[in-house]
């Protein structure tokens, strides 16, 4: 698609040097006139940018500040400096989190981007049943359901007499029961599988609707070539969808690596910290531990963690695309 | 054209930027944050409204006393129902939260909304911060001080912060005690008559309950609750005395927690652990699932708290019975966790005055030491030969209330190891004994490794 574009930028060298001095002509007046527009400009941003500065860019500069104190929250605070950011990288406590942070990213990003294509692809085959819009309704419903809600719902599900056990003892699997969140082994995962649900719907919706601008014609053509439904699959709609998925990877690894709503909610970082990740640890260190300057620092430092883990992959998206 | 254009916009954006940057610093408060200096707490007197002998009074005039409770426990209710009715012209405006909540927003609340009266968690940096009344005043007004010494203990602070001595920064409703409560029923079922008087007794009884298919124990462990630390304190106080483990949980220097006695106590839990008496999903079950597990039958033991007594006797009437912890040999000395139900006055509150003379009739009121035992279901504060309530033969509050006289008797009470410090149950404790409980984790490094994190958390 980027193709098109491109080539109406390149000019000959000579049009644009015949131009050249009309266009200046044209910038000066510009120029006269701008501060008018430019003003009205800032006016209707205006709202916007205060309520960033104030909820977003202010938060972020005061908690930046606090990470350099030690502080309890009430009493007085001493300066620290970068004192509190030493302790985190000197505290092996604190790797484990972040470790449990990226390998939910295999159950927020992987399984949802995974399974969304494939659910995408699917309903978009059955696009003309009314099977296709319940399937959609059913699919986004977790995303409508707030986190909360759907913690306790499945800690619910998993537990040791929750559904989940009980089919597995109806079909003869009883000694796999487990009160799954409350095992070392299975906690991460189930916490990971909640995620998984959640997620999966706003994976397959945005999909969906990147499918729905793909050209047909495209699909016709594929078809007279003789390619199979793999073949489209692959040569048309996976790359028509780069930008989707992008979107789509993105939003979840962010999900994953800052998720705090669904672990508080089901095993609360336990059992023995198997599923404590780096946001529980900020709001442990904060309102439990009263030590508001690391929790702060921690803080920071999941920021510039998201913002490593992101930025490359919207980076890898542009490159792609041009 | 628009080429030229859309460059020049591009190279003003890290600018503008830049802006944006510094405006949201500009906007952040530049000055330290929290108060320069800790607000000056001094001890609080007999004041405007005090009788002739003078003491505090809630005076005559309408007062409003703002109140910040725990959710689920109805014993503070039932206090404010009965004072206003005693006392028409105060009225309560009750905010109630869950106990999590109010130990995470107790510094705020008290800085920013200062309740008259408030349940108060971990209280040694609340007190140190001088965001709590010093009570002093009161005490020596009310004659609080003439009370046993041992009941006021682990509310007092002293000027570093450590628990213990030091002046009087709150009050209790009542106090509670722990020790193990057992279904009478199933008891009958492996011949357990009567409470065993050994803990090897208490051994025998779990294995016979194991052989016949009964859970010997329910206990929550699960989420961010380590409750096998009940039986482990209860164990350590079998194994050891009660001195160095209090010293422990009032910072007292030099202080630890990984002691031979303690290892002892870690490593008998370990074995039941290892014996299979726990749940098999322990560490997947919370407080209230241990709760109407033990209700329902399903389980022969639970370590908890004497705040369940009439629960009990409500919800299993005739059928649950309470024994302390038996000791290594027959008629040894028992002991227990055992504290107040800690309420405090916010430094700034409004009716220091009138919450201090609450405080003083729930201790004294023979009504209000009634609700204590019925409804608390625990023993009420106060003179040793003050009025106690009648209770019912063979009730759980019965027994509960029997027991804490033993534990006076043979000065047994301890604090609860959670409340060393504010964090040390949430940090250490509770991944620890999780782990003890998945087979993660032995005696040895659990008593070191929560030691390590004491360290650094009073040093600190």
């Amino acid at each position: 698609m980027p193709r098109p574009v491109e080539g109406t930028t390149t000019r000959p060298p000579g049009r644009v040097a015949a131009e050249s001095s009309p266009a200046e002509k044209g910038r000066r007046v510009r120029r006269a006139r701008r501060p008018a527009p430019a003003l009205v400009g800032w006016l209707f941003v205006a709202p916007a940018l205060v309520m960033y500065g104030v909820f977003v860019l202010r938060p972020i500069a005061v908690t930046l500040q606090y990470s350099l104190y030690d502080w309890d929250g009430a009493g007085p605070s001493t300066w620290v400096g970068l004192g509190n950011y030493a302790k985190i990288f000197t505290d092996p406590d604190l790797l484990g989190p972040i470790l449990h942070a990226f390998q939910l990213i295999v159950f927020f990003s992987a399984v949802p981007v995974t399974l969304g294509l494939f659910v995408a692809t699917t309903i978009r085959r059955i696009a003309q049943s009314r099977l296709a819009g319940i399937a959609r309704t059913i699919l986004f419903l977790p995303q409508v359901i707030p986190l909360v809600a759907a913690g306790i719902m499945w800690s619910w599900l998993l537990s040791s007499t929750g559904l989940v056990n009980q089919l597995l003892s109806a079909v003869g699997l009883g000694s796999l029961t487990r009160g799954w969140l409350g095992d070392f082994t299975t906690a991460l995962p189930a916490v990971g599988l909640i995620g998984a649900w959640v997620l999966l719907g706003l994976c397959t919706l945005l999909l969906l609707a990147g499918m729905s601008k793909i050209d047909q014609t495209l699909y016709e053509a594929a078809r007279l070539d003789g390619a199979g439904a793999v073949r489209e699959f692959v040569s048309i709609t996976l790359p028509s969808l780069r930008q989707e998925i992008a979107v789509c990877v993105t939003i979840t690894v962010i999900a994953a690596l800052s998720s705090f709503d669904i672990v508080y909610i089901s095993t609360q970082g336990g059992p023995g910290n198997s599923t404590l990740v780096p946001g529980l640890q900020v709001y442990y260190l904060a309102f439990s531990e009263r030590d508001i300057g690391t929790a702060c620092a921690l803080a920071m430092v999941l920021m510039t963690l998201v913002l490593a883990t992101v930025l490359p992959i919207q980076w890898f998206n542009r490159e792609d695309s041009r | 054209m628009s080429v030229p254009h859309v460059r020049a916009r591009s190279g003003r954006r890290p600018f503008t930027l830049a802006t944006l940057c510094v405006a949201g610093l500009a906007l952040a408060a530049c000055s330290a944050p929290g108060s320069e200096a800790p607000a000056s707490s001094s001890a609080a007197g007999p004041s405007a409204t005090a009788t002739a002998d003078g003491a505090p009074t809630c005076g005559t005039a309408p007062v409003t006393m703002s109140a910040y409770f725990e959710t689920g426990f109805p014993l503070p209710k039932a206090l404010t129902d009965e004072f206003t009715k005693q006392n028409p012209n105060v009225t309560w405006n009750i905010r109630e939260d869950q106990f999590a909540v109010i130990t995470q927003n107790a510094p705020r609340v008290l800085a920013d909304n200062p309740p008259d009266l408030m349940r108060l968690p971990q209280m040694s940096e609340l007190a140190k911060d001088g965001l709590l009344k010093n009570m002093d005043g009161y005490a020596t007004a009310f004659g609080w001080d003439t009370w046993p010494s041992s009941q006021l203990e682990q509310l007092r602070v002293d000027d570093a912060g450590r628990r213990g001595t030091g002046s009087l920064y709150g009050m209790g409703l009542n106090f509670s005690l722990t020790g193990v409560f057992y279904n009478k029923d199933l008891a009958a079922k492996i011949g357990m008559t009567s409470p065993p008087a050994t803990l090897a007794e208490l051994d025998a009884a779990m294995e016979k309950a194991k052989q016949a298919g009964i859970t010997p124990i329910q206990q929550f462990n699960g989420g961010a609750t380590g409750g096998l630390l009940f039986p482990l304190q209860n164990l350590m106080a079998v194994y050891g005395p009660t001195g160095p483990v209090n010293d422990w949980i009032f910072n007292k220097p030099g202080a630890t927690i990984d002691t031979p006695a303690n290892l002892q106590a870690a490593q008998h839990l370990e074995k039941w652990v290892k014996a299979g008496y726990f749940a098999k999903d322990v560490n997947s079950v919370d407080y209230a699932t241990m709760m109407s597990r033990f209700i329902g039958g399903k389980g022969l033991f639970i370590f908890d708290g004497d705040w369940e007594s009439a629960n009990l006797d409500k919800q299993m009437a005739g059928k649950a019975g309470f024994f302390l912890m038996p000791p290594l040999e027959a008629g040894g000395k028992q002991a227990a966790m055992s504290a107040p139900l800690t309420f405090g006055v916010a430094e700034k509150a409004k009716n220091a005055d009138c919450a201090a003379f609450f405080l003083n009739w729930v201790a004294t009121d023979q009504k209000a030491r009634e609700i204590a035992v019925t409804v608390g279901g625990s023993h009420p504060l106060g003179l040793p030969d003050a009025f106690m309530p009648p209770t019912t033969p063979g009730s759980v509050t019965a027994a509960t209330l029997e027991a804490g006289a033993k534990v006076v008797q043979d000065n047994g009470a301890m604090d609860f190891i959670a409340n060393a410090t504010g964090a040390i149950y949430a940090k250490s404790w509770t991944p620890q004994v999780q782990k003890l409980a998945a087979g993660q984790q032995n005696p040895e490094d659990l008593l070191a490794a929560v030691q390590k994190d004491y360290e650094s958390q009073v040093g600190s």
